[in-house]
């Protein structure tokens, strides 16, 4: 794991210094809100319903058991004592008071540890593949280039006032885990036909109110010149993306308008004229920050663990356990352990400073002191002995995070919404709940198979519904909470290739009662219709939106 | 009369007084030995001015292209970067391609909603003379840009970035 050196920890403790004055300046009334409100959305504080929200960046979703517990220090001294982990891999506190911000960050700075650019229209948080490092899969390790990324891209003097957002992913493997079509830029690492390492590069992607899937402007960037690649598209960007309507600032809209193959020519044109040894990484920086994601001194071990098969006969939820949330690790007698913050009944991405606590504990006792983020708001140990998952398993149980259910039903992502957003025209949480509810019973849910629900609370699309196998959006109907419903999305893709796609609307929204029971006829409707082993998505693509909606609208429009 | 502050040989120093008198789109010159001017105006005049000797600065609008004056840039004594609102960074990718692609060595000037919080980005884009819409002193400024003692990218200033400073 990346450990800062005195010079990333200068920069971040002069980030903390200057925002400190930044509040001082806006408490005492030299700033205007309107003055300030840029600066604190930088520094990652909105203000929402009930108080502000402090978003903390957690690069390439990466913590160490250090880090882990300040997050549930501080979540427990100023918030509530417990966080929310969103589909971007930052933490989110609902419960800030601005007067305490700058005390919450220089806390948070001493672990390395910040919310620098989680907000505002600046270069955001960057993701990457939670299974980095820890697959066999990948080509290369993508948080090499992913903190290539974050470095070049923190306090960038020419991209800090950007039209809008700009969001970032980096992926190394085929199977794609961090959704990179739907990003700003999206990065695949590739090899090429020689074994040269590149970049397939993605611009475009979004989600909001106008969906749409990035298109690759570059087969294969060398890898070595991927940041003055990223700074000629975000140059191209600065300059001709639109400010003049806030709905149509982001990139996707400017290569939609020049078409991606204009804008590509663009981007090579500015990219030429560049000085590219002034802004790419020289090699001995790169080889430095790679010395620093080297393997975990993991010891040689049986493929197959005694302990770890007795388990799974002696007790049959951990044996489910096993078979959902566990997966295979490119190192003989490891195993990567999904942590699904997705106990039914809770707030999806919900933890509390305890379960921070212990999580911490079991990935410094456990899993060489690593803990990962994933996109789909869950956590992963991911370097764990097959010999110690019992222990592990035994231990979530305890704290109520034992739930074997990553990527069935109940394992759904959901934005805030109403409950605390402020622009929210419905709520996400208790509709997740209530679905959740439904798909409690752990054999019905595995009946079920992979079933990716995505809420989101209104049309900026936080829940990433429409890249739902079914997804769910809050609309506003005459001051009343309604819900429509997509299929068929998907962000992902496997070793065969991309399979992301955007959801078919099925029909009128629903009103907020109706919901769950409308997920619970869909899946019915499924289950009717599915060829063995088929999952979800194969099936809608086979079937079509036909057999759901008559499931769904049936009775509320009898013929 | 609003204050300009330069920056020489890394103090930021209130100038004396501003030699450039701002003449409108069309109309008279203002009198005296350097004006600055819209695109539009230097587009038609300019190059016949500069030959009379007159020093031209140009100001540009965060839409205008630098594309379009890089053929008269070694000729011109400065360029004004017009930030309408403090929130539009356009100027700082013109300042950018001013210093970086086109090595510009006049004076680049920030004008309009220029305020504290944005001028370290400013200067380190290679603006290096500064009209504060806040009132901002040059102490004041020059505070802000030695608050960070280090830097992540190369830009258009001289400041080693993280990597380069490794190094030694
Ligand atoms: S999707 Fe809408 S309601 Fe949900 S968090 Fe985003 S902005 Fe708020």
């Amino acid at each position: 794991m990346y450990r800062y050196d005195q010079i990333d920890r200068d920069i971040v403790a002069d980030r903390c210094a200057e925002f400190r004055a930044q509040v001082a300046r806006r408490l005492s009334g030299e700033l205007s809100e309107d003055q300030f409100k840029p600066l604190r959305l930088m520094n990652g504080l909105y203000l929402q319903l009930h108080a502000y929200m402090l978003r903390i960046a957690i690069p390439y979703g990466s913590l160490n058991s250090a880090k882990l517990h300040r997050l549930a220090h501080v979540a427990r001294t100023w918030d509530r004592g417990y966080g929310h982990f969103t589909t971007r891999t930052n933490l989110q506190l609902h419960w800030i008071r601005l007067k305490d911000a700058p005390d919450i960050l220089d806390s948070l700075a001493e672990v390395g540890l910040h919310a620098i650019q989680t907000s505002g229209n600046t270069i955001r948080n960057i993701t990457s593949d939670p299974y980095a490092g820890a697959v066999a899969d990948e080509v290369d390790d993508p948080r090499v280039w992913t903190e290539a990324l974050r470095q070049w891209s923190t306090v960038h003097p020419e991209f800090s006032y950007l039209p809008r957002k700009f969001k970032i992913a980096v992926t190394a493997s085929a199977r794609d885990r961090t959704a990179v079509r739907v990003y700003d830029i999206g990065l695949k690492l590739r090899r090429n036909r020689d074994g040269a390492l590149g970049f397939g590069v993605l611009v475009g992607g979004g989600l909001g109110r106008t969906p749409i899937l990035g298109q690759t402007i570059r087969e294969h960037l060398p890898a070595q010149h991927l940041l003055s690649y990223v700074a000629a598209i975000l140059r191209v960007y600065n300059r001709h993306g639109r400010r003049d309507n806030i709905h149509k600032a982001r990139i996707k809209v400017l290569v939609q308008s020049l078409g991606a193959e204009e804008f590509g020519r663009q981007v090579e044109a500015e990219w030429r004229a560049m000085d590219h040894a002034a802004v790419d990484l020289p090699d001995d920086e790169l080889a430095r920050i790679r010395g620093a994601f080297g393997a975990p001194a993991f010891e040689a071990r049986p493929a197959r663990s005694a302990a770890f098969e007795a388990a799974k006969a002696a007790d049959p939820a951990f044996a489910r356990f096993a078979r959902r949330n566990v997966v295979a690790h490119k190192q003989a007698g490891y195993a990567l352990v999904n942590i699904a913050l997705k106990t039914p009944g809770e707030v999806p991405g919900d933890c509390s400073a305890d379960q921070m606590d212990a999580i911490a504990e079991l990935a410094a006792r456990f899993s060489f002191d690593e803990v990962r983020l994933t996109y789909a708001q869950n956590l992963v140990l991911p370097h764990v002995a097959l010999d110690d998952v019992p222990a592990v398993h035994a231990r979530l149980a305890e704290i109520g995070l034992a739930t074997p259910n990553l990527d069935l039903a109940s394992d759904i992502i959901a934005c805030p919404g109403l409950d605390y957003c402020a622009l929210a025209n419905a709520r996400a949480i208790p509709i997740a709940q209530q679905i959740a509810a439904r798909f409690a019973d752990p054999e019905l849910a595995e009946d079920v198979g992979e079933l990716k629900i995505k809420i989101s609370g209104c049309i900026n699309a936080c829940g990433h519904h429409h890249v739902g196998h079914i997804g769910i959006l809050g609309v506003d109907k005459r001051g009343e909470e309604f819900y429509q419903l997509t299929l068929g999305g998907e962000a992902d893709g496997d070793a065969a290739g991309d399979r992301s796609r955007l959801g078919d609307l099925l029909g009128p929204a629903l009103p907020y009662a109706r919901v769950a029971e409308a997920v619970e006829a869909v899946v019915g409707a499924y289950r009717r219709a599915r060829a063995p082993g088929e999952r979800f998505v194969d099936t809608y693509a086979r079937v079509g939106l036909q057999p759901f909606k008559e499931a769904v609208y049936a009775d509320a429009h009898p013929a | 009369m609003p204050t300009l502050i330069r920056l020489e040989g890394g103090r930021a120093v209130i100038a004396a007084r501003d030699p450039f008198a701002e003449a409108p789109l069309d109309g008279p010159l203002p009198d005296g030995p350097a004006v600055l001017m819209p695109l539009a105006r230097f587009q038609q005049q300019g190059p016949a001015l500069l030959d009379e000797g007159l020093r031209i600065g140009v100001l540009l609008q965060p839409e205008e292209a630098v594309e379009d004056l890089a053929y008269d840039l070694p000729r011109l004594s400065m360029v004004a970067l017009n930030l309408p609102k403090f929130r539009d960074g356009r100027a700082y990718s013109t300042a950018a391609l001013l210093r970086q692609r086109y090595a510009f060595k006049g004076e680049v000037r920030a004008v309009g909603e220029v305020l504290r919080e944005q001028a370290h980005l400013l200067a380190r884009v290679g603006v290096d003379a500064f009209v504060f819409a806040d009132g901002t002193t040059p102490e004041q400024l020059e505070a802000k840009l030695s608050l960070y003692r280090h830097v992540y990218q190369a830009a258009s200033d001289a400041r080693p970035p993280a990597w380069a400073e490794r190094r030694s």
